[in-house]
């Protein structure tokens, strides 16, 4: 680990996970025996790369000038004005280059894919996000990259898989299962088996078998870093709560984990709550689920009494997903994170309200966090500190809420 | 010695190779499968693996994710499977059964308790294909108990260190990955395995069975050439799926099965 965490992007205060992977119970390494080989390799490899000062100048280098870091914390001031309470502080990844918080991901993790003499490069994708943010890094480092996507994906985030095309990669339609987030990873998994040998899978979430959910955190607790900083140097102390959208929990993780041992900062993880908990058309483990296996890793699961893995829904393709990361279930069983739902509805209200009060157009998985956030201000006085992770914008999800609207583009 | 280690030790007596078929629980339904595991003994199957059908069989190529769908579709679960596996015991007392599956189904019913079951039912052994030695210890524990034997899989980049770890757990038998990949893919290159195997073979002192990939004769007697067994599974899951109905599928797993068996024993010890 990186001795320094005013370097910027890693944290040192955290011992978590294991040398096997565990948070807890959870996480581990849960894969057919062709994987065990390659995924020690990538943890050796990215073990000794951490120590390496090139990398860590090289990193440093492209998020700042490729990325476009550090992202600004803005004062939300007529969203505020008209919850009435709390201030609501947006961390802006939606301004990180490709337009979401993934890319801080798929930066680090394709450095490590040449590092380790990797020529092609795969990854699943849900929204799209991770796929375009992987797609163009791909690029950048003039390697091969293939996106597996779901079908029903496909469909309803059109402009993402158009601009992945434009980048030079390759989008192949998975239409096995539910067709979404959940087969997209099967599928991306099947893959890296058979192509081992050169092919690097940059996983987007905090989920999967070890090491992945350690890399993905790491590289992502930039954004929580940063807003730590931001927030000592701008309004002079800790915010009193920190807010994020939980999918797989990959920008969650990003911006909790610098606070975890910051006990005076609330910190809010929201899941999809879909059609609402109690009809069972959600996208919410931590909050309706069990825990279970999926992924190569033992965490909050959707799931039937016989272990099979239940269809999800959620507005936000991003957020559609039946497991989580398995440091979000330890963190949700320690009950140092609290973990709520926001259901399509105010997820579209909250989407709405951004446009309209800040100028600023969200993507729907953000807009399940802003809508907790607007809720929690409510309820706050009016020098309470609230940070929302505005994960990413919306432009991708034009299609989806002209559609809700009646309205065709 | 359970019937796992008393086939091994009659084939071996007798000079042969083994011959390890697989199919999917359920799929079509379960009454042809019970039909399905008699055709495929009668005709030279040694040992019958059956596979338990999970939502998500990340190891699984396209023909046995279809069939683990249908599977689901007609409501099978360990329960049923255990059903099944009794009611077979009702006429063959001597043919080792494997499960192979996933181990989330497995965990929601409780390990244990699964183990329990199963040997109570006439099950043999089980194949968790998520589940590495790592993280196999406690579970371990349960199949011994329950006299169940714990298959793992070898891979062609299992080092021979993890080979070590693995052979700490097994028994009955270990299955050699003859490709990186998944089941029913690119057909099996026996060249290009022949050395890790028999660096497997050196080091662990039970069975080895060769799968993945396996279609034709002549790939059962290549592999069975250079290992103690031949495991054959998306083969035969093509044939349910491709078949019109219930009696020319029948025939059609005899003959296929006959033939492999024929290849399988072209080759002697």
């Amino acid at each position: 680990m990186l001795k320094n965490p005013s370097d910027g992007w890693q944290t040192t205060e955290y011992s978590l996970p294991d040398e096997k992977g565990h948070f807890g119970n959870y996480g581990g390494r849960f894969v057919s025996e062709t994987l065990m080989g390659p995924l020690s390799e990538l943890e050796k490899a990215y073990n000794s790369l951490i120590e390496d000062q090139k990398f860590i100048d090289r990193l440093r280098d492209d998020l700042t000038y490729f990325v476009g870091r550090p992202t600004p914390l803005y004062f939300a001031e007529r969203l505020t004005e008209k919850c009435g309470g709390g201030r609501i502080f947006l961390k802006r990844e939606d301004l990180n280059h490709t337009g979401a918080h993934k890319v801080n991901n798929t930066v680090g993790q394709a450095l490590l894919a040449k590092k380790m003499g990797k020529t092609r490069i795969i990854a699943e994708t849900g929204a799209g996000q991770h796929g375009v943010a992987t797609a163009t890094i791909a690029a950048r480092m003039g390697m091969k990259c293939c996106i597996y996507m779901g079908s029903d994906d496909i469909k309803r985030q059109s402009p993402n898989v158009f601009r992945m095309k434009l980048l030079g990669a390759e989008v192949k339609a998975v239409d096995s299962g539910s067709k979404t987030l959940k087969d997209a990873l099967n599928e991306a998994l099947r893959d890296w088996v058979t192509n081992v040998d050169d092919t690097y899978y940059i996983i987007g979430t905090v989920a999967g078998p070890h090491p992945y959910p350690k890399i993905v955190r790491d590289f992502q607790a930039v954004i929580g870093q940063e807003t730590k900083q931001q927030c000592l140097e701008q309004l002079g102390r800790m915010p009193d709560a920190v807010v994020a959208c939980v999918g797989g929990g990959s920008n969650a993780i990003g911006i909790f984990h610098p606070f975890i041992a910051e006990k005076t900062v609330d910190l809010i993880g929201v899941e999809a709550g879909g059609f609402g908990i109690s009809t069972g058309k959600h996208s919410a483990p931590l909050s309706a689920g069990s825990p279970g296996v999926l992924h190569g890793n033992r965490t909050y699961l959707m799931q039937d009494e016989l272990g099979q893995i239940n269809a999800t829904h959620s507005v936000s393709a991003g957020l559609d997903y039946p497991g989580v990361g398995p440091e979000h279930a330890w963190l949700k069983d320690q009950g140092r994170v609290k973990y709520t739902t926001v259901d399509d509805k105010s997820a579209l209200e909250a989407f709405d309200n951004m446009c309209l009060y800040e100028g600023i157009i969200p993507a729907l998985e953000t807009s399940h966090a802003l809508a907790e956030a607007e809720h929690l201000a409510q309820h706050r006085s009016k020098n309470s500190i609230i940070v929302v992770n505005l994960s990413g914008r919306g432009d991708k999800d034009l299609f989806t809420v002209a559609d809700i609207k009646g309205i065709s583009l | 010695m359970g019937r796992i280690d008393n086939c091994f030790d009659r084939l071996k007596e007798s000079g042969r190779k083994g011959l390890i078929t697989y199919i999917t629980a359920g799929d079509p339904d379960i009454d042809s499968t019970l039909e399905y595991m008699n055709v495929l003994v009668e005709n030279g199957a040694d040992i019958i693996e059956i596979g338990v059908p999970f939502s998500d069989p990340i190891a699984d190529g396209p023909t046995i994710q279809r069939a683990s769908e249908r599977a689901l579709n007609n409501g099978v679960d360990l329960n049923s499977i255990f059903e099944l596996v009794g009611r077979f015991r009702r006429r063959n007392s001597e043919t080792p059964i494997v499960l192979m599956g996933y181990l989330n189904p497995f965990e929601q019913k409780g390990f244990e308790k699964a183990s329990i079951e199963a040997q109570k039912a006439g099950v043999d052994g089980f194949l968790v294909v998520d589940l590495p030695p790592e993280e196999a210890t406690q579970i371990n524990g349960y199949l011994s108990r329950a006299n169940l034997s714990q298959i793992f899989l070898i891979a062609p980049n299992s080092s021979l260190s993890r080979v070590d770890l693995i052979k700490k757990l097994a028994s009955g038998f270990v299955y050699f990955v003859s490709v990186k990949g998944v089941t029913g893919d690119k057909g099996i290159q026996m060249k290009e395995i022949s050395e890790n195997i028999e660096a497997a073979k050196g080091a662990v002192n039970i069975p080895i069975g060769i799968g993945f990939g396996i279609k034709k004769n002549e790939d059962a007697k290549a592999a069975a050439m250079s290992s103690d067994a031949v495991i054959v599974g998306s083969a035969l899951i093509e044939i349910i799926e491709k078949s019109n109905d219930k009696s020319s599928c029948l025939s059609s797993l005899a003959a296929f099965v006959l033939g492999l068996r024929k290849s399988i024993d072209s080759v002697v010890k």
